[in-house]
């Protein structure tokens, strides 16, 4: 681990039409360490990214890779160079098999141009053996859970003899387990020479792993350093540019009557023996590992998968949820884990993303009131305090953040008494998820319920009065705020039910749909 | 850059997307009565607009299938179904609003088989309405026997009459139908959810959008489009013909993605869809005043279709992705974060 730079960028430049996005970058890796970049939303993280992956092409400034200076034009260029970029949504094709997606667009071939299908699989379980993966190299992509999917994205990356990675939001869709293989991973990387770009929100991770710091804001580097002259306030603080009152906005509420109460709830094959309740102004939190049954058991409630057996009551009074509008009748809404698959309709306007389960509101005798429309959606955009240019903007143009705030919106324009959240903060900014919490904390003021899955055991811990935890299907604890603990949610969460009946669950929701199939 | 600019170029983006295609129909009048002086004759125009009845009523129900992912291959099949079981259900009865319902009755009852075929057993519409397409020429033909039917009297006002001798029966039809899928799709809960289903299914029923009952309204829409042009179709040519309107739902589709309707679903207007199947129409009728040749006539239509839309996808990835930078804009974000705090 020398002081050798490996990747330096140099007064990089990138204007839009009228825009400037990045403004004089400098930026250096050395060789074998880690360099994580932090910054909001925005601040110009994947524009940088694409420039050095050859995606964008930069207006002024050099790259240099071991101090020599290099052209990149386009990802396959950036490959020649061995860089190699792990995106944030994971580039695979589901129905091909494994083998095929790790040499996807460099298939080994003969001098005929026929490929060497023999070549292909010894290749290609020599790294799976080295990953101590245990699958067939025939097998198709859309059968592996997301972190071995994950996991081979890195092999794809090694395989090419990267020097240079780069990883954008690696953990957002993987449980703590496969973090730490993840970073065992990074390690090993790192000793063998090779230079890691880190970019991630979560702070602990930044920590545990990054050798050196830099954080981008609104298009510069604001500050580059080692990160031991670093903390997490530090880091907080430069890349919002104002210092943050709190992480978590936190405040006790009285809690009232029983609002949503859950009894043996029963989905063949998928989870069982679910029972829980949720009080007026009550937060609770549902952890567990990936695949534990916890978004499964959020969607039977919201009425988009069935459910076998159980009763739900609201306020007391029994309901029946067959599809989505019975429960959005019974005042309660969900904010699904995938914004891009179940949230957001890309190419309509913000505004008509945050009407879309709202419209008696804005149409009235067969009518649509569009002037009653925008004034209401903005309403609640400035609430949620949306950016977004315009209302008749595309969401996709939005950045993640901004998309989930204006799907939040869409649910609040019902003013709902339960609101589930499943995940609400992945892979969004510090900024945008501080707004979620407050949200929350409003909502629990009003003597409202706020159920919220995830997957990062301090949110949890910071925002909820009461914690259940899932493991195999079942609940296998409930914490109160004062048992609330990392140790002790991960032991509820790897403990195993005493009736563990529910066989290994399948990590990926298609995998479920498949098998009811 | 302050955000007034941003917002004059996002409502100029917004016009430009709404109106380009406005654009390029003016530019072809313009040029087209330059080519030819008895173009923009009110004679002419009222021919233009004769022709283009059929097309654009069955553009509208392919455009509202197109809009929520799916599409009508059957459209000129069922078309001939209904309009011939129409025409013998007149020379039976003499009674044209009989005549009329029939038509639409059965029109509707096909388009239910696909909604079925499209909901129920979770066929695409591509092959389900491919299947109907065969199986509804079929019937025509059968129930036919092949033969056309002739002699169907006063049956052909619909396509031929003119109310107070001025206006054809067809193009009333026509504009009231355009009025009627422009309120629906812009206007009603049932529109607004088409946009919604195209755009993303699973977000649609995550949203509380009742998918299945939609795409059953959409078809059923469409249902009564394909009867109301199948009745305007026999009358025009003045007979029962089982083997008429093939292709007509290449016309439909044609004039659906002319106008801006995209294939990927969740887009398009009526008054786009409307320009589609003028600038379509405009062409036939040009190219035949000034005498081209029909096999050429051919290519030109194709050419300038591919051309049509390409200039269409071309300029709409454009526009998004300058939105997307102005999104990028750090300035623009402290703007809003300064008017927020």
């Amino acid at each position: 681990m020398g002081q050798d730079i490996k990747l330096r960028v140099s007064n990089i430049e990138k204007s839009f039409p009228g825009v400037k996005a990045l403004d004089r970058i400098d930026f250096a890796v050395r060789k074998g360490t880690v360099h994580a970049l932090c910054g909001e939303n925005g601040a110009g993280k994947s524009t940088l990214m694409k420039i050095i992956n050859g995606i964008y092409k930069p207006d002024g400034g050099e790259i240099y890779i071991d101090e020599v200076p290099v052209k990149i034009q386009n990802p396959i260029q950036a490959r020649g160079h061995k860089i190699a970029m792990i995106a944030q949504e994971l580039n695979y094709v589901p129905e091909m098999s494994i083998e095929e997606n790790v040499f996807l667009g460099r298939l080994p071939t003969n001098k005929f141009g026929k490929v060497d299908w023999r070549k292909l699989r010894k290749e290609t379980i020599k790294f799976l053996e080295m990953e101590e993966l245990s699958y067939s190299p025939s097998q198709k992509m859309k059968t592996l859970t997301v972190s071995d999917i994950q996991m081979l994205e890195i092999i794809k990356a090694i395989s090419n003899n990267a020097e240079i990675i780069v990883m954008d939001e690696p953990t957002s869709a993987i449980t703590q387990k496969e973090v730490d293989k993840l970073f065992k991973k990074i390690a090993e990387l790192k000793a063998q020479g090779v230079s890691i770009v880190y970019i991630s929100h979560k702070m602990d991770e930044v920590f545990k792993i990054a050798d050196d710091i830099t954080i981008l804001r609104d298009g510069t580097v604001v500050d580059s350093m080692p990160a031991s002259e670093l903390d997490v306030d530090k880091v907080i603080s430069l890349m919002v540019g104002r210092k943050m009152e709190s992480i978590y906005p936190k405040e006790s509420v009285e809690t009232g009557e029983t609002l949503l109460e859950v009894k043996n709830l029963f989905s063949t094959g998928v989870y069982k023996d679910i029972n829980f309740n949720v009080k007026k102004g009550e937060i609770i939190g549902f952890a567990g590992l990936v695949g534990a049954g916890r978004t499964e058991v959020m969607r039977s409630l919201f009425g988009l998968d069935p459910i076998t057996s159980g009763d739900i009551f609201i306020k007391g009074q029994k309901i029946d949820i067959r599809k989505v509008s019975d429960s959005i009748h019974n005042n309660m809404v969900m904010l699904s884990e995938d914004r891009r698959r179940y949230g957001i309709i890309p190419i309509r306007s913000v505004m008509e993303n945050a009407s879309i389960s709202s419209l008696e509101k804005v149409i009235h005798h067969g009518y649509a009131h569009a002037r009653e429309e925008r004034t209401i959606v903005q309403e609640y955009f400035d609430k949620m305090n949306v950016k977004t240019p315009g209302l008749d903007t595309k969401i996709q143009s939005l950045s993640g953040g901004n998309q989930q705030k204006v799907l939040l919106a869409k649910w609040m324009l019902r003013d709902p008494e339960i609101l589930i959240l499943d995940e609400p903060t992945r892979g969004i900014d510090v900024g945008a998820k501080f707004e979620i919490y407050k949200l929350m904390t409003e909502m629990a003021k009003e003597g409202k319920s706020v159920i919220m899955v995830s997957s990062e055991l301090p949110e949890l811990i910071g925002m909820c009065d009461r914690i259940y935890v899932m493991n195999q299907g079942h609940i296998t604890g409930e914490l109160s705020q004062e048992d609330f603990s990392q140790e002790a949610i991960m032991q509820y969460a790897t403990s195993v039910a005493a009736s563990a009946s529910v066989s290994t669950l399948p990590a990926q929701h298609t995998q479920i749909k498949e098998k009811r199939i | 850059m302050n955000l007034n600019i941003l917002k004059n170029k996002q409502a100029k983006n917004k016009f430009m997307e709404t109106f380009s295609i406005f654009i390029v129909l003016l530019v072809m009048i313009i040029i087209c009565s330059i080519l030819n002086d008895k173009f923009l004759s009110s004679n002419n125009i009222t021919n233009i607009m004769k022709q283009l009845a059929v097309g654009t009523i069955l553009a509208y129900g392919e455009m509202l299938l197109i809009i929520c992912g799916m599409l009508d291959l059957s459209a000129g099949a069922v078309l001939a179904l209904s309009g011939v079981m129409s025409v013998s259900v007149f020379k039976a009865t003499n009674n044209l609003l009989l005549a009329v319902v029939v038509s639409v009755i059965i029109a509707v009852i096909c388009n239910l088989a696909n909604a079925i075929m499209v909901t129920k057993f979770k066929a695409p519409a591509f092959i389900a309405t491919l299947a109907m397409m065969t199986v509804a020429r079929g019937i025509a033909l059968l129930y036919t026997k092949g033969q056309n039917i002739l002699q169907i009297g006063k049956y052909n006002v619909f396509g031929q009459g003119k109310i107070g001798g001025v206006v054809p029966v067809s193009i009333i039809f026509m504009v009231v139908i355009t009025i009627a899928i422009w309120y629906i799709l812009k206007h009603t809960t049932f529109g607004r959810s088409l946009y919604a289903i195209g755009g993303n299914e699973e977000a649609a029923i995550a949203s509380g959008i009742n998918v299945v009952r939609n795409k059953y309204i959409v078809f059923i829409i469409n249902g009564v489009l394909v009867g109301i042009a199948g009745v305007l179709f026999m009358s025009r040519v003045n007979a029962g013909l089982p083997n008429g309107a093939v292709g007509y739902e290449m016309e439909g589709l044609t004039a659906a993605v002319v106008g801006g309707t995209s294939f990927t679903g969740g887009v398009g207007t009526t008054l786009g869809t409307l320009a589609g199947a003028f600038i379509i129409g405009c062409l036939n009728n040009i190219m035949n005043l000034i005498g081209i040749d029909s096999y050429i006539q051919q290519i030109v239509k194709g050419a300038i279709i591919a051309f049509a839309v390409i200039w269409d996808i071309r300029s709409k990835s454009k526009k998004t992705s300058k939105v997307i930078l102005v999104d990028e804009d750090p300035e623009t974000k402290g703007t809003f974060a300064r008017k927020a705090s």
